[in-house]
């Protein structure tokens, strides 16, 4: 008895190479690592939704101050990014069909693609954060916000230590969205160099199904973050 | 059980997960959640000695009504840095990172958590955050108290506060990737037959500790986050002097630091409902009731943070809500206190000492609960906000519940952790010092609370009455650490010169009893398939053993 | 997740379905971009929210296979941090809305 079992985890290691020793099928290790993610993505609403309190409080406090703020971003930057983003949730999962049906030149060729609107998104980013240092925007000693009239109430202007707040939460949510960016790039390079070498197939390729619902997931917070920040108050 | 006597000669040459490999790499490289649980209770105890030893300074200050001992700056050090390491660096930890990491594959029939890779990072992490948190330690200290309320925490205090987040920080994260790993585990690693109405309520336990330490750590993390850059940046999020409301970010700690403690108690819980049933020899009474009391408590536990800002300035009709839901928590509480003793009832209870400190967890938690009650009601509360009250009150659940329940299962799974027995007479002497001890530490504290001593004051030199109650508090603490220490001493000792556990000393139900003392490295010989209820004492003792439980 | 080709569930392609949901999301972004300067009073911000919350749902269902998920755990994991984070807005809300009453 005991040495059929073994053999019978011989055949298993044989034909799944991929196979932990700690599980019993492949389909319990797929099924772990998915539910592991989702987990992980529920503790990291938590973790945006800190901000996501803080911001709703003090938005409601100082509506018409966060409104000038909000006002002085660049709101076509901002659309920009979000189809920039909707873009690379595409590839990704384009790229997790690629890999269900052992499109292995498909595959790489989305990761890439990924990648490359993940930098764009960054860079873009970069390129509005620069605007904000530029117009001393940047929360600090050198932060400047006078005179800035407050959409919807002609001859009242903004308070500027309420606008720094909404600056400091702007600078904290996009730079801790960022800094997920990053993180998935990184995922992404992970996967890119195991896709390359050949590692995912029709059975076994739950590193970029989860590496997707990483992605997908910074890509919903930005979908909250776009109106949130950019689009407060709009008309002039 | 297939073997029921094994010659010690025979276990010597078994390989076991303790000595399959040797040297130092097999251990800081390895994925087996025994020797990570092990490399965990190293690590906290090292640092349950250093918080002790803050604790000790503070009741040796206290000593005396006049600040003598050290200076203001130094005292508001000590205690930041004893919450700090306590809170963060032993109690989170403490049980769901060495017991439940050692058990909650073996109870539920796995080879290994679901995360083995992940387990062993969330160890490491724990470790870089608690090298950052001695480095701040030895280069200058906190002294924000371990609740860093802002703004002073963000604008105005000139020690580490930075340094001290990031350590937090790091050793949340940790804490988070060992309750994902049990969740993963608890729902993907059951093996065959082992349904969730017959798991063993330890499981349980640790399932609701997971489900805070995944919904709850997170925030914390962000306002740690949000603190430091507010003060290594100059953001303005909470800052007084930009309109931001300092209120606020209690509302993002307490979120969290109020759970955090049901973090402490439950898996102490998951522990004690173990302990009782096996050695009253009963089935535990109303398995559904503890085990969804668990959950209740995990889910109500997130519903009360605001019973800690009564006095911050919240609004009234808030105030009334978070009063109400506050005793609302206490209702999973007290059916889980009431099992236990229906538990005990015509039981045949063995006074081992697991079992005595079950009995301390039972009645020390009962009166720290009790006292939470207390601290819900508005009108009492802030009447003893931040006074000694609060401090016995917490400590009664922290040490008098969680690290009771800590040392009770330490003491109740040792043999199957080592496949040592732990020397019996001195263990229950331990227990009753601790009892004692902590009793005397902390029972006066709710007294001076009530008369009106404050807490975080280093020097009482204008209410000298209160001398002699804190005369007694540090008496009680000396108690207290020569019962922490000697658990310490005759483990180790146990180690080598411990008589060899049976697979089953205890004659205890669970599956990790079912395997080796101590067990091999994938836990069971073939994997176990379960047939039974969780706790079926009644099957166990039915026909007559022959195995006679032997306990030095 | 669920989806996998040893099940022979990809033989349908879900490409249309995909290209369909991408179209739709860029389709949203640039209404909530333009309502946005309409002066619609309070429902901008009703209005900019409900759109992001289709587009999040549109991603979670359809991208992150949350709709052919085969077991409703998925399910429970969203809502349960979805209730915990309405707890953490509501509860400190709350004091935030009525502490000017009275």
């Amino acid at each position: 008895m005991p040495e059929s079992t073994l053999m019978g985890e011989h055949r298993q290691e044989q034909l799944h190479p991929e196979l932990l020793h700690h599980f019993a099928d492949p389909e319990q290790q797929r099924n772990s690592a998915s539910l592991g993610m989702w987990v992980f993505l529920g503790t990291e609403i938590m973790f945006f939704g800190g901000m996501f309190c803080a911001y709703l409080i003090y938005r409601h406090w100082y509506f018409g101050d966060f409104g000038a703020a909000s006002k002085s971003i660049d709101a076509t930057l901002g659309a920009t990014n979000t189809a920039v983003l909707i873009c690379s949730s595409l590839t990704v999962v384009l790229a997790v069909w690629a890999a269900q049906t052992a499109r292995r030149a498909l595959l790489i060729s989305m990761l890439v693609v990924t990648m490359l609107f993940g930098l764009a998104f960054l860079g873009i980013k970069g390129k509005e954060y620069y605007d904000k240092f530029e117009e001393h925007h940047v929360p600090g000693a050198s932060f400047s916000f006078n005179n800035v009239p407050i959409p919807s109430h002609p001859g009242e202007y903004a308070n500027p230590r309420h606008a720094q707040i909404f600056f400091s939460l702007y600078f904290m949510m996009t730079g801790i969205h960022a800094l997920h960016m990053i993180i998935g790039l990184g995922i992404f390079s992970c996967l890119l160099y195991m896709a390359c070498k050949g590692h995912f197939t029709p059975e076994y390729h739950t590193p970029v199904e989860i590496g997707g619902l990483y992605w997908h997931f910074v890509d919903i917070i930005w979908i909250y973050l776009f109106p949130l920040l950019y689009l407060i108050d709009r008309h002039p | 059980m297939g073997m029921p006597t094994v010659v010690p000669q025979q276990r010597f040459e078994r390989e076991t997960y303790l000595n399959k490999e040797y040297g130092i790499w097999s251990w800081l490289l390895t994925t087996d959640h025994k020797r990570i649980a092990l490399l965990y209770l190293i690590s906290i105890t090292f640092f349950f000695f250093i918080g002790g030893f803050f604790a000790l300074l503070i009741r040796l200050e206290l000593l005396t009504p006049a600040g003598d001992l050290v200076q203001a700056d130094t005292y508001n050090k000590l205690f930041t840095q004893h919450g700090m390491v306590m809170v963060f660096f032993f109690l989170i930890p403490s049980i769901p990172a060495t017991l439940g990491n050692f058990l909650v594959p073996m109870m539920v029939g796995a080879k290994d958590l679901a995360f083995p890779r992940i387990n062993l990072l969330s160890w490491y992490l724990y470790i870089i955050g608690g090298i950052i948190m001695l480095h701040c330690m030895l280069t200058g200290g906190v002294d924000t108290g371990w609740t860093f309320y802002v703004p002073f925490s963000s604008n105005f205090t000139n020690t580490k506060f930075v340094e001290a987040g990031i350590a937090i920080f790091i050793a949340g994260f940790s804490s988070i990737l060992t309750g994902l790993n049990f969740v993963v585990t608890i729902h993907r690693m059951r093996a065959p037959g082992m349904t969730w109405s017959r798991l063993p309520l330890f499981i349980w336990a640790h399932y609701a500790t997971s489900i805070i330490q995944l919904l709850g750590t997170p925030v914390v993390a962000i306002t740690i986050v949000l603190v430091a850059c507010e003060r290594a940046l100059h953001l303005g999020i909470f800052d007084p002097k930009l309109g931001g409301d300092p209120v606020l970010f209690q509302h993002l700690f307490w979120f969290y630091s109020h759970p955090a403690v049901y973090i402490m108690i439950l898996p102490a819980m998951g522990v004690v409902t173990e302990i009782i049933p096996c050695f009253s020899r009963k089935r535990i009474f109303g398995y559904q009731f503890v085990a969804l009391s668990s959950i209740a408590i995990a889910v109500f536990g997130f519903l009360v943070w605001a019973h800690h800002m009564f006095v911050a300035g919240i609004s009234v009709y808030s105030a009334l809500v978070f009063s109400f839901l506050s005793y609302a928590v206490a209702l999973p509480s007290a059916i889980k206190v009431f099992n236990w003793t229906a538990t005990l009832y015509k039981g045949s209870i063995r006074y081992d000492a697991p079992m005595l400190y079950a009995f301390g967890f039972l009645g020390l938690f009962t009166i720290g609960g009790l006292s939470g009650l207390f601290l819900a009601a508005l009108g009492i509360n802030v009447h003893v906000t931040d006074t000694y009250f609060v401090v016995a009150h917490f400590h009664y659940i922290m040490v008098g519940g969680a690290v009771m329940g800590y040392l009770g299962g330490m003491h109740f799974w040792w043999p199957k952790i080592s496949g040592k027995l732990y020397p019996e007479g001195w263990a229950r002497l331990a227990a009753l010092i601790v009892f004692i001890g902590f009793n005397l530490t902390f029972f006066p504290q709710f007294v001076l609370g009530y008369l009106g001593m404050p807490r975080r004051y280093y020097d009482y030199s204008h209410m000298p009455e209160f001398q002699v109650l804190n005369v007694l508090s540090t008496a009680g603490a000396t108690v207290l650490g020569v019962g922490y220490l000697l658990p310490m001493v005759y483990f180790l000792w146990s180690m080598r010169y411990g008589k060899p556990a049976s697979d089953n000393p205890w004659n205890a139900a669970g599956l990790e009893w079912k395997t080796a003392s101590p067990p091999p490295t994938f836990n069971f010989d073939e994997e176990p398939v379960v047939t039974w209820e969780a706790y079926n004492y009644d099957e166990l003792d039915a026909p007559p053993q022959a195995q006679e439980v032997t306990v030095a | 997740m669920a989806e996998s080709a040893a099940s022979g569930h990809s033989k349908s392609s879900p490409l249309k379905l995909y290209f369909g949901v991408w179209a739709t999301l860029l389709v949203l972004t640039f209404v909530t971009y333009r309502v946005a300067y309409l002066e619609l009073g309070p429902f901008n911000s009703v209005v900019a929210l409900v759109i992001a919350s289709i587009k999040a749902t549109l991603v979670a269902l359809f991208f992150m296979h949350v709709w052919h998920a085969s077991e409703k755990l998925t399910k429970l994991v969203i809502v349960a941090a979805l209730f915990f984070l309405l707890l953490l807005l509501g509860l400190t809300m709350a004091d935030y809305a009525t502490r000017t009453w009275s």
